[in-house]
C-alpha cells in the first residue's frame, strides 16, 4: 500500500508541477492546491500505514498510528488554505490591476 | 570588568544620544558626547603605572562557547596606546567639532556615528578574541561609511563613503578568512593562546596564506599601496571626522592589527618582506603624491598616507629580530618597532593638530585650495603657529617629536642593511635611500603647508569670507596636541619609560628583558652621526627643490589620468555593475514560469543528483500493508482526476476536478486512521471550492494555451522529473528506521495533557506555540485578503503603481 500510495504522490506531484508551469493563473493556483495533497498523503504515508489503530485513548487499544504526522498534517491544511485564498485574492487584484491574469503578459516588463 | 565597560560606555552613549538631543536643544550636544572620551581617558590612565609595571588585565564573557568565541577584553602595553590614543584625540576632537559644526547640522547623526566608532575601535583594540576582532574591525567600517558620507546630499561625499566602504570591507573579508585559517591551524580564536602556541601555528599549511590574507586586511584597513586610493577620497568627511578617523585612529587599525599579530608571524620572511616593502612604498608614494595635491585636506591625506607606511615599514623592520630568537644581536633590531610606536603617537599629535588647522582654515576663510590662499599669517597669527609647529615636527625638525622618531627611522633603516638575512644584504641598501628620498618629498610637502597658506599674497576677492583668527575654543584642542609635540620632544623618555616599553613587551612577548628593548631617546648624541647627515640633507635638498617645483611639476603629468589606480577601481566598478546588471536581467526576467522552472531544475539536479551520486535509492516494499480493493480503486480515481484536470478546458472542470482530489484524500484520511484529518479536510475542501467559483465571477475565463511544441516538452518533462525524484525520495525514506520514532511520548497525552485525542493534544497542548503561530498566519493572510480587496490605489498613485 506505501508503495502505491507513494506513486500516487509522484503523478499529483508531476501533474502539480505541470499546472504551476502554465501561463494561466488559476492554473497555477490549483497546481499549488494539489501539490499540498501531494504532500500531505506523502506525509502520512512516510509515518507508516494502517500500522495501528485511530490514536484516541479509550476509543480503541494500542498499538495507535502514529500521531505527529497527523496533527503536523492538521497543521499543514489549515496553512495551505490560507495560502490558497491569499493566491486566489492576489490573482484577483492583479488581474484588476493589469487587465490579464496571463503570467506571460504580465512578465517582462522593465522592473523600475 | 571595568575595561569591558569602556567598550560598552560609548554605546551605550550613543543610545541615548537621541534623547538628550530631544530634551537639551539649547546646548550644543558635543558637551554632552565629550563626557564619554574625557571619563573613558582618564580612567585608562589610572592603568598606565600598572601596565607599565607588566600587569595585563584580562576578563572573559562567555558569548558562544560552543565555538569558542568569548568577548575577551585585554589590556596589555600595546591595547593601551591605542585605547589612549582612541580616547584622548576622541576628546579634544570632539571638543574642536562643538565649534567647528553649527548645530544647525543634524547633530544627533554626527555624534551617534562618532560614539559608534569609539566604541568598535576600542572593542578592535581590548579584544582578545579574533572574532570579536573582527566584529568590532568591520563595525569601524561601517561608521566610518557613515562618517564620510555624513554631508550625503554631496555626490563626493557618498562615492567617497562607497569606495572607503569597498576596499577596507572586501580587506576585512580576507582578513576574517586569515583568522579562520589561523583557527584551524591553532584551534583557538585567542590571539595569546596562539601566541603561547606558536610551533603548532608556525608548522601548519596555513600559517603562509593566513598571513598573506591578514595583511590584506591590514593594508586595505591602514591604506597601504595599491589600497590607499580611498583614503584621499574619504577627506569629504567633516573636518573633526578625518583629524580622527582618517589619521589618528581608524587608518592606525591595520598597524595595530600587524603589531598585533607580530609574535605571530613576526621572523618570516614574507612577512618581513611584504610589511616592510609595503610600507616604504606607501611612504614613498605617498609624500610623492602630497606634493601635487591642491587641496589642503588632500595634501594631509597623501602625508598621512605616507606616515602611515613609514609605520608600517618601522614594524617590518621590527619583526626582523623575531627571526632568530632572543640575542643582544636582535635587540638591536626591536628598536625599530620603538620607534615605530613612537612615531604612531607623535605623527597622531602633530597630524591631529595640522588637520584641525586646515579645518580652521576652510571654516574662517571658506576654501582649502593653496592656489587660492596665501598670507594668512598676520590675519591668523595663532593658527600660523599650529601649522609651523605642525609641519615641522612632520618634516622631522627639531625641537619637535618627529625629529626623534625620524631620526630613529633612519637608524633604523641604516640598521637592517648591516643585518645578514632575507637576502637583505644586496638590496637592503634601498631601505635609507628610499626612505631618504621620501623623507625630502615630506619635507617639501611640510614647506608648502606652511608658506602657501600663511605667507605670499593674500588673494581676498579669490577667498569666500574675510579672514579671520578662529574662535577661542576652536584653538583649545590644536594647542593641546602641539603641546604634546613639543612636550614628547623635552621629554620623550617618561612617555618611553611609561608607555612604549610595556607595548614592546606585547609585541616581543617570549624577549626575557623589556629594559634591554627601551632605549634612551635623545635628540643629540653626543657626536654627529648618519642620522643627523641624512636630515641636514633632507633639509638642504628639500629647500632647494621646493624654490624649482614649478620646473619638475610637470613629471606629475607623466602618468596618463587613465592609468591611474583610480581609474583602474572606476573601471572595475563600472563594469562589474554592468556585467552583473547584464546578468541578472537575463534570467530575472520577470516571469514568473521561469522562477519556477529555476526552483525545480535546481531541486532535480540537487536531490536526484545526490541520490544517484550516493546511490541511496532503495526500495523494500516487503514491509507494506495490504492493498485492499476499494482503495485502489481511489488511488484510480485520484490518477484519473489528476490527468484530466491537465486537459481540462474549463475553468469549472478544473476546480470541480480539484475537488474530487481534495474529497479522495479525505477518505484516504478515514482509511488511514486519521478520523481529524479527515474532518478538517473535508472541511476545508468545501470551502476552497466554493472560494474558486466565487473567485471566477471576479477572473477571465481559461484560454487555450498554445505553446511551442520544445517549451511544451520541456514542461512535460521538467514535470515528470520532479514527479519522479519526489516518488524515488518517498520509496526511499518509506520504511526509514534508524530512529526512534518519538510517538510513544504523546501517547501517555491523558496524563500529561490530560486529553484523549493524541492529535488534539499535540496540537492544543504540546505543541501549542506552533499552533498559535499558525492563527498568526492565518490572521495575517486574512489581513492580506481583506487589504488586497479593499485597498483602492489613489488617484495620483495609480500611476506609481502601473509603472
Amino acid at each position: 500500500m506505501e508503495s502505491l500510495m507513494i506513486v500516487l504522490v509522484g503523478i499529483l506531484v508531476t501533474v502539480a508541477t505541470y499546472l504551476i508551469l502554465s501561463r494561466s493563473v488559476i492554473r497555477v493556483i490549483v497546481g499549488t492546491a494539489i501539490l499540498s495533497h501531494a504532500v500531505h498523503l506523502l506525509l502520512l504515508t512516510v509515518g507508516g500505514l494502517k500500522k495501528g489503530s485511530v490514536p484516541l485513548l479509550g476509543q480503541a487499544a494500542a498499538p495507535f498510528t502514529d500521531a505527529l504526522p497527523q496533527a503536523l498534517i492538521l497543521t499543514a491544511i489549515v496553512i495551505s488554505f490560507a495560502v490558497t485564498a491569499f493566491l486566489l485574492v492576489l490573482a484577483y487584484r492583479m488581474y484588476l490591476m493589469n487587465g490579464t491574469d496571463d503570467l506571460e503578459e504580465l512578465g517582462g516588463s522593465s522592473d523600475e | 570588568m571595568i575595561v569591558t565597560l569602556s567598550i560598552v560606555l560609548p554605546f551605550i552613549a550613543a543610545a541615548l544620544i537621541p534623547f538628550i538631543y530631544r530634551y537639551f536643544k539649547n546646548i550644543h550636544l558635543g558637551w554632552f558626547v565629550l563626557v564619554v572620551p574625557v571619563v573613558l581617558f582618564s580612567f585608562l590612565a589610572t592603568y598606565i603605572p600598572r601596565v607599565a609595571n607588566g600587569e595585563v588585565f584580562v576578563k572573559t564573557f562567555e558569548w558562544i562557547p560552543s565555538f569558542g568565541i568569548n568577548i575577551t577584553t585585554y589590556l596589555d602595553g600595546l591595547s593601551m596606546i591605542f585605547s589612549l590614543l582612541i580616547t584622548g584625540v576622541g576628546s579634544l576632537v570632539i571638543l574642536y567639532s562643538i565649534f567647528y559644526l553649527s548645530t544647525k547640522e543634524s547633530l544627533h547623526h554626527f555624534y551617534c556615528y562618532l560614539l559608534l566608532f569609539m566604541g568598535a575601535m576600542l572593542g578592535v583594540v581590548l579584544s582578545d578574541n579574533l572574532m570579536v576582532l573582527y566584529v568590532f574591525w568591520e563595525l569601524t567600517s561601517v561608521s566610518s561609511f557613515l562618517l564620510i558620507a555624513f554631508w550625503h546630499h554631496r555626490k563626493a561625499s557618498r562615492a567617497g563613503a562607497r569606495k572607503a566602504m569597498t576596499i577596507t570591507v572586501s580587506g576585512g573579508v580576507a582578513m576574517l578568512a586569515g583568522f579562520l585559517m589561523l583557527y584551524v591551524a591553532s584551534g583557538t580564536f585567542s590571539i595569546r593562546e596562539i601566541v603561547a602556541n606558536l610551533e603548532v601555528v608556525q608548522s601548519s599549511v596555513y600559517f603562509v596564506p593566513a598571513m598573506c590574507l591578514v595583511l590584506l586586511g591590514a593594508f586595505t584597513k591602514s591604506a597601504q599601496f595599491p589600497f590607499h586610493i580611498w583614503l584621499p577620497d574619504a577627506m569629504e568627511a567633516p573636518t573633526p571626522v578625518s583629524a580622527y578617523l582618517h589619521s589618528a585612529t581608524m587608518v592606525k587599525a591595520g598597524i595595530y592589527l600587524v603589531a598585533r599579530t607580530t609574535p605571530i608571524f613576526g621572523g618570516h620572511e614574507v612577512w618581513f618582506w611584504a610589511v616592510s616593502g609595503v610600507g616604504l612604498l606607501t611612504l614613498f608614494w605617498g609624500s610623492f603624491n602630497a606634493v601635487k595635491q591642491f587641496d589642503l585636506k588632500a595634501l594631509l591625506a597623501y602625508s598621512t598616507i605616507s606616515q602611515l607606511g613609514l609605520i608600517m615599514c618601522l614594524f617590518g623592520l621590527g619583526s626582523a629580530a623575531l627571526h632568530s630568537g632572543y640575542s643582544t644581536e636582535s635587540v638591536i633590531y626591536t628598536q625599530a618597532t620603538f620607534a615605530a610606536l613612537f612615531h604612531l603617537i607623535n605623527h597622531s599629535t602633530f597630524k591631529g593638530a595640522l588637520f584641525m588647522m586646515v579645518g580652521i582654515v576652510d571654516h574662517e576663510v571658506g576654501t582649502r585650495d593653496i592656489r587660492r590662499l596665501g598670507g594668512l599669517m598676520s590675519l591668523m597669527p595663532f593658527t600660523f603657529t599650529i601649522a609651523v609647529i605642525g609641519s615641522a615636527s612632520m618634516a622631522g625638525l627639531p625641537p619637535f617629536n618627529g625629529f626623534l622618531s625620524k631620526e630613529m627611522f633612519f637608524t633604523a633603516t641604516l640598521k637592517i642593511t648591516e643585518l645578514d638575512l632575507f637576502s637583505l644584504n644586496s638590496i637592503g641598501v634601498l631601505f635609507p635611500i628610499i626612505a631618504w628620498v621620501a623623507s625630502i618629498f615630506t619635507f617639501i610637502y611640510c614647506v608648502i603647508i606652511v608658506m602657501r597658506t600663511f605667507f605670499g599674497k593674500i588673494q581676498p576677492d579669490r577667498l569666500e569670507k574675510p579672514p579671520h583668527e578662529a574662535p577661542f575654543g576652536m584653538l583649545i584642542s590644536p594647542y593641546i596636541l602641539v603641546a604634546f609635540v613639543v612636550g614628547i620632544f623635552i621629554f620623550p623618555n617618561v612617555l618611553g619609560h611609561y608607555i612604549l616599553s610595556p607595548a614592546m613587551a606585547s609585541i616581543y612577548p617570549m624577549f626575557p628583558s623589556v629594559e634591554d628593548m627601551t632605549p634612551h631617546i635623545a635628540a643629540w648624541h653626543g657626536h654627529i652621526n648618519p642620522e643627523l647627515i641624512m636630515t641636514a640633507g633632507v633639509i638642504i635638498i628639500g629647500v632647494l627643490l621646493y624654490r624649482v617645483l614649478k620646473k619638475w611639476r610637470p613629471i606629475y603629468q607623466l602618468i596618463p589620468p587613465s592609468f591611474t589606480l583610480n581609474a583602474l577601481y572606476e573601471r572595475v566598478i563600472t563594469s562589474g555593475e554592468d556585467v552583473s546588471g547584464r546578468v541578472t536581467n537575463r534570467y530575472m526576467n520577470g516571469n514568473l514560469t521561469y522562477y519556477f522552472v529555476y526552483i525545480y531544475v535546481f531541486f532535480v539536479a540537487l536531490l536526484a543528483g545526490y541520490m544517484i551520486y550516493a546511490d541511496a535509492f532503495s526500495w523494500d516494499p516487503s514491509k507494506d500493508s495490504v492493498i485492499e480493493p476499494y482503495e485502489l480503486v481511489l488511488v484510480f480515481v485520484m490518477i484519473m482526476a489528476a490527468v484530466a484536470i491537465i486537459f481540462a478546458k474549463q475553468r469549472i472542470t478544473v476546480v470541480l476536478l480539484n475537488g474530487v482530489l481534495g474529497y479522495s484524500v479525505a477518505f484516504f484520511f478515514v482509511v488511514f486512521r486519521a478520523p481529524d484529518l479527515a474532518l478538517t479536510q473535508l472541511v476545508v475542501e468545501s470551502v476552497t471550492t466554493a472560494l474558486f467559483l466565487l473567485s471566477f465571477k471576479y477572473l477571465p475565463k481559461l484560454k487555450n494555451e498554445y505553446l511551442p511544441k520544445s517549451w511544451r516538452f520541456a514542461k512535460v518533462t521538467i514535470s515528470i522529473a520532479v514527479g519522479a525524484t519526489v516518488t524515488l525520495i518517498g520509496l526511499a525514506v518509506m520504511n526509514y528506521d534508524r530512529f526512534e520514532p518519538i510517538s510513544k511520548y504523546f501517547e501517555d497525552s491523558y496524563n500529561l495533557a490530560g486529553g484523549q485525542n493524541i492529535v488534539n493534544t499535540i496540537l492544543g497542548d504540546f505543541r501549542a506555540f506552533d499552533t498559535m503561530l499558525e492563527v498568526v498566519v492565518l490572521f495575517i493572510a486574512g489581513l492580506g485578503i481583506y487589504t488586497l480587496i479593499k485597498l483602492k490605489a489613489k488617484k495620483g498613485d495609480a500611476d506609481v503603481e502601473s509603472k
